[in-house]
């Protein structure tokens, strides 16, 4: 039996973005068993639904995350809207379709930069992020905001996107799919990433089933779940794959991730041809909304669901998100188990972490 | 280790892909939501912008006349453009620049 010591990693660490703590116990340079302490950030949203007004509020349910800020608000009016029985604009629900399938491919880039990073490939990380500049720009055309949107309200959307930007979006696309391919190839052909991710961090398909991963992290481990086929939004009317791998190591994850960019993309060119050209984007709100729902939609990391129970008043009784990375921490621990020490930081990233989302 | 030579190769010839900021000024879109503006002469101090406003940084006084929003409190959301029934608000996509006190605008009508 080797020696054991208890190596505190975070809350600041070099690799990781956001604050959360882990206790390492190790013997030798293996983790045995890492203890997560989470509270760094925590904020207080969902007590503040009780003195915002609802429709107010969605600006601060975009504010629970910065990289899936659009989704956070789309879930929440998806809730409200199912409480009041609104039904959204069909040309609005391509409209947050769009946005929702943009966040993903800009997330997914970040992430694919910040996995780079953490294995000390710097000039990949800026190949990824110039990238993702382009996806930035565009929101900063369509919407007014690069990282908070403002754009989705309940009952529809705030601003529309007319032909000729639609088609900006559509060209832009298409030269990030072609500098992609070429990115591609460099993570999943090139030695140095395969020897660095490969083998590490197995999840297994019935762990990840049994701890309840979702997302890219449990598809990468087998399992077909995708929240998108559930239809809700202009999901029905697009086609697209559930993107898989067996293996469950952080070389699938990446794999995975990687491929629904193309998907995401493929995605968006659906919609843009086939978005309904009338002018109606957002349905009045009348009356209060009383009742209770889930939304349940499929954000870059994973499903989230959003609770929310109204009174008949202004104010809401209760809102709650349970996020898809607080869903993938116990997997997360799981893979930590007998990994490497050297390991842990590529580990932790490759659930592709947000924490401001789970501590709300 | 071709594709290596023609990625340097391209990388020596293009043009950087950001913007040399301070020297060169960057033009945001119109859409861009900047920072809130006012045309005082035609509010009528309702207060429904103060109200609505997520994080209150909107303070208002019908009796003394003026309209005070404190910038760095401001998250710009739009609503108080969207929600002004003169449309006197609107958001401009000029920036509000970095400062280290709190920036307090205020606005009457003389």
């Amino acid at each position: 039996m080797g020696k054991r010591t208890i190596v505190p990693f975070g809350p600041q660490h070099p690799v990781l973005p956001e604050p959360i703590h882990l206790d390492l116990a190790l013997e030798d340079e293996t983790v045995i068993e890492a203890i997560p302490s989470i509270g760094f950030v925590h904020r207080g949203l969902e007590k503040l639904v009780e003195k915002k007004d609802f429709q107010e509020y969605t600006y601060v349910a975009e504010r629970i995350c910065g990289i899936c800020s659009f989704m956070h608000g789309m879930g929440y009016c998806m809730a409200v809207e199912n409480i009041m029985s609104l039904t959204v604009p069909d040309r609005a629900e391509f409209l947050r379709t769009i946005w929702a399938e943009l966040s993903r491919i800009h997330s997914h880039l970040l992430w694919l930069g910040l996995l780079a990073d953490s294995i000390g490939f710097e000039s990949l990380f800026m190949h990824c992020w110039r990238m993702r500049e382009q996806i930035l720009d565009l929101f900063d055309m369509t919407t007014g905001g690069r990282v908070i949107f403002s754009v989705c309200k309940i009952g529809g959307v705030r601003k529309d996107i007319d032909e000729e930007k639609l088609k900006r979006i559509v060209d832009v696309l298409n030269n990030i799919e072609d500098e992609l391919r070429s990115l591609t190839s460099v993570f999943l052909e090139e030695q140095s990433i395969k020897g660095r991710l490969s083998g590490v961090g197995v999840l297994s398909q019935a762990d990840a089933f049994g701890l309840g991963a979702v997302g890219p992290m449990a598809r990468a481990s087998g399992i077909v779940t995708d929240t998108r086929t559930l239809g809700y939004s202009a999901y029905p009317h697009v086609k697209f794959n559930i993107i898989t791998a067996q293996e469950g190591d952080c070389f699938a994850r990446t794999k995975v991730r990687i491929e629904e960019i193309f998907e995401a993309i493929s995605i968006i060119r659906q919609c843009a041809a086939l978005i309904p050209s009338d002018t109606l984007i957002a349905e009045p709100v009348k009356g209060l909304p009383k009742g209770e729902y889930f939304a349940r939609l499929e954000q870059p990391r994973g499903e989230v669901i959003y609770y929310v129970k109204a009174n008949g008043t202004k104010f809401l009784d209760r809102m709650r998100v349970r996020t898809p990375t607080f869903a993938n921490l116990p997997a997360l621990l799981q893979t930590l188990k007998g990994s490497e020490l050297a390991d842990v930081p590529v580990l932790v990233l490759t659930i592709d972490p947000c924490i401001s989302c789970t501590e709300r | 280790m071709f594709s290596m030579v023609k990625t340097v190769l391209l990388s020596m010839f293009k043009r950087p892909s950001t913007v040399s900021y301070p020297q060169k000024a960057k033009i945001n879109d119109p859409l861009v939501r900047g920072q809130v503006t006012i045309a005082i002469e035609a509010c009528i101090f309702c207060g429904i912008c103060g109200r609505k406003c997520p994080t209150n940084a909107i303070e208002i006084s019908k009796a003394e006349a003026f309209w005070q929003i404190e910038r760095f409190n401001c998250i710009q959301c739009g609503c108080c453009a969207e929600v002004c029934p003169k449309k006197c608000l609107a958001m401009s996509s000029e920036l509000t620049g970095a400062s280290a006190e709190q920036r307090k605008d205020k606005y009457s009508r003389a």
